[in-house]
């Protein structure tokens, strides 16, 4: 992730490389017309406009101070430092504490990891058991939690938070976890049901026959069979959950704040001389976890945007 | 059995009842109840009520409505949020299509562009708000950048403008969420018969024509399906603010979103945050009503 990677990677996309699709078309394509050179250069154009705010944080991230200050912020860093990075990941300062933001990182970490988990065994079970097994009353509450996915988190804020502090549960991890799977359910459960509406009815009845009861298909049958279900519903959590900022901001509590949280404090309530550096640096930082999910899942998390675009 | 209805499987009742089921279900109901039901009652309960810091149990009927609509920072930012609404959802609609064409053209290095352009959808809101912030920053951004080389006359401090933040804010959400307008459209484009275009072509359709005229219509769903993405992102354009401008300059760039979160709790107007609530919920089911009006007519009509 060098600050030079983004003009040469602008520059091969422009290169017509070695046709490797293997998309049968008619003869058509073989040289560039005007009508070519224009959708490349819309392209590209496009693809340069997307890419410059990276450039700019990676730029500006290994810049010192001074040269941040000569106002050029498409200029390569003339002395590439590392120092910014190392400032913010472990002694920027938010608020009083100047502990970096990596104490955001291992709280997002502790409130990730349960939510996604426990957000997908409820979303499974309740596909699972409304798509299975007839319990009369269920459409019904399915009906208004696709509602709910729409229901603006203000609106449900304030009754939230006071519930919660009666059960000592508001400003805790555990309240968080609650709150992230709560929010998570509509979606999970319309993902595992939608999955579950494709499995042949048949594969079902055979299991009953066979003598297996509502938990013991669910765990044995269901739940192995779903596993590409599963990734596309891991990404999709992981994702929104790291990238959550005004859930952890009311219910995590000043003790699990997640770093999306305490990069916005980095950044907008420092006094004094802002260091841009620092703050880039932490930026990509928080960024880091669902750019790299996206890279390496590519069309997995495609997959999830389309699956959770069918509310309704 | 299940042949006669492929389609629909689950259609089919099974006669299957287990009172584990009805068990494993409870969570779920008491999620339901317990939260999606109970506390948007209570917050409209309390939009009844003279609430300040802690809830009041009286009833003082509209009041705290007619104080909403009559106070300027509420008005401002009902007018941001229709601004930002509406150009940030055409803009991205628009630069997602023409996107998802473009790239429909069998280019080379399709797959590079696609994951270029999607990219900034795994970002957070925030993160995106605070680069653009940087980005745009009068003394050190793009303005004083394009200074430097000569164009000294340039103006683009839009960010401290109280007329133009507004539009920073359209910038920065466009560039996060319209390549995922892309990833839908795409994808529907390829649902779509290539011998149309080969038919098209002989009868003398010129290109731009055929995608205008044929494949526009044909991607109604998938249009569908982006735009209630997008109106979500909408609502909850929160986080970005926040980011960003924090509302600022003056009251320019304030949301709806944010003069609920204020007054609930920096302000301790917890009556007027709830009427505020109230009529945002009602604006989104006033926007859903008729979505799922319009596809549950659908759904039947294709069932036939």
């Amino acid at each position: 992730m060098s600050t030079t990677t983004t003009t040469p990677a602008a520059g091969t996309m422009a290169k017509p490389a070695a046709a490797g699709t293997g998309r049968i078309h008619p003869a058509r394509r073989k040289h560039l017309t005007p009508g070519r050179l224009g959708v490349y250069a819309l392209l590209i154009t496009s693809a340069a406009f997307f890419l410059l705010p990276l450039y700019v944080m990676v730029a500006t991230s290994l810049k010192p101070m001074e040269e941040i200050r000569l106002g050029n912020l498409f200029s390569l860093p003339l002395h590439a430092t590392v120092e910014p990075w190392i400032q913010a990941w472990s002694s920027a300062c938010t608020g009083l504490e100047c502990r970096g933001i990596q104490v955001g990182f291992w709280n997002s970490v502790k409130i990730v990891v349960p939510s996604t988990v426990i957000s997908i065994f409820f979303g499974a079970l309740n596909g699972y058991a409304l798509s299975f097994w007839r319990v009369k009353w269920a459409g019904w509450f399915f009906g208004i939690l696709m509602f709910g996915a729409f229901v603006p988190y203000q609106v449900m804020m304030y009754p939230l938070v006071r519930s919660l502090a009666a059960v000592d549960l508001f400003g805790t991890l555990a309240g968080i976890v609650l709150i992230h799977t709560v929010f998570g359910m509509p979606v999970m459960t319309l993902l595992f049901r939608n999955y579950y509406a494709g499995v042949p009815g048949e594969l079902f009845k055979a299991a009953r026959i066979d003598g297996g009861g509502f938990w013991r298909i669910f765990f044995q049958l269901m739940l192995p069979m779903s596993l590409p279900i599963i990734v596309v519903a891991v990404i999709m959590q992981l994702t929104n959950i790291w990238n959550d900022f005004i859930l952890g901001l009311v219910f995590a509590g000043r003790e699990n704040l997640p770093m999306t949280v305490q990069l916005n404090n980095v950044i907008n309530t420092t006094t004094g001389e802002r260091l841009y550096n620092v703050n880039m640096a932490a930026t990509i930082l928080t960024s880091m976890v669902p750019l790299v999910i996206y890279l390496v899942s590519g069309r997995w998390f495609v997959r999830g945007i389309a699956a959770g675009a069918v509310k309704g | 059995m299940a042949s006669s209805n492929p389609a629909r499987p689950r259609a089919k009742p099974r006669p299957w009842r287990a009172m584990a089921a009805q068990v494993a279900l409870l969570p779920m109901a008491l999620t339901v109840l317990g939260v999606y039901v109970a506390t948007v009652l209570w917050s409209v309960r309390i939009s009844f009520s003279s609430s300040k810091i802690f809830p009041k149990n009286d009833f003082v009927g509209f009041s705290q409505y007619e104080r909403l609509f009559a106070t300027d920072r509420w008005t401002v930012s009902v007018h941001n949020i229709v601004i930002l609404g509406v150009l940030f959802i055409a803009a991205c609609l628009a630069l997602g299509f023409v996107l998802a064409v473009f790239l429909d053209q069998r280019v080379n290095g399709e797959a590079v562009m696609r994951t270029v352009f999607l990219y900034p959808y795994a970002m957070s809101f925030v993160a995106t708000g605070l680069v653009w912030q940087w980005m745009l920053n009068p003394e050190l951004g793009i303005q004083s950048t394009v200074r430097s080389l000569g164009f000294s006359n340039f103006d683009f401090a839009w960010i401290v403008s109280q007329d133009k933040v507004i539009y920073t804010l359209v910038i920065a959400a466009v560039w996060q969420a319209s390549g995922l307008v892309m990833a839908v459209l795409l994808a529907g484009l390829r649902g779509i018969d290539e011998s149309l275009w080969q038919a098209a072509r002989i009868d003398g359709v010129s290109r731009w024509r055929y995608y205008m005229s044929i494949v526009l219509p044909q991607l109604g769903p998938a249009f569908g399906t982006a735009f209630v993405l997008l109106a979500v992102g909408v609502v909850k354009f929160y986080d970005v603010v926040v980011a960003m401008t924090q509302g600022g300059p003056g009251d320019a760039s304030e949301v709806p979103a944010k003069f609920i979160m204020d007054n609930l709790f920096t302000r301790a107007n917890v009556g007027l945050a709830s009427a505020a609530s109230t009529v945002l919920l009602l604006t989104v089911l006033a926007l859903l009503v008729p979505w799922w009006y319009v596809r549950s007519v659908q759904a039947k009509r294709e069932k036939r």
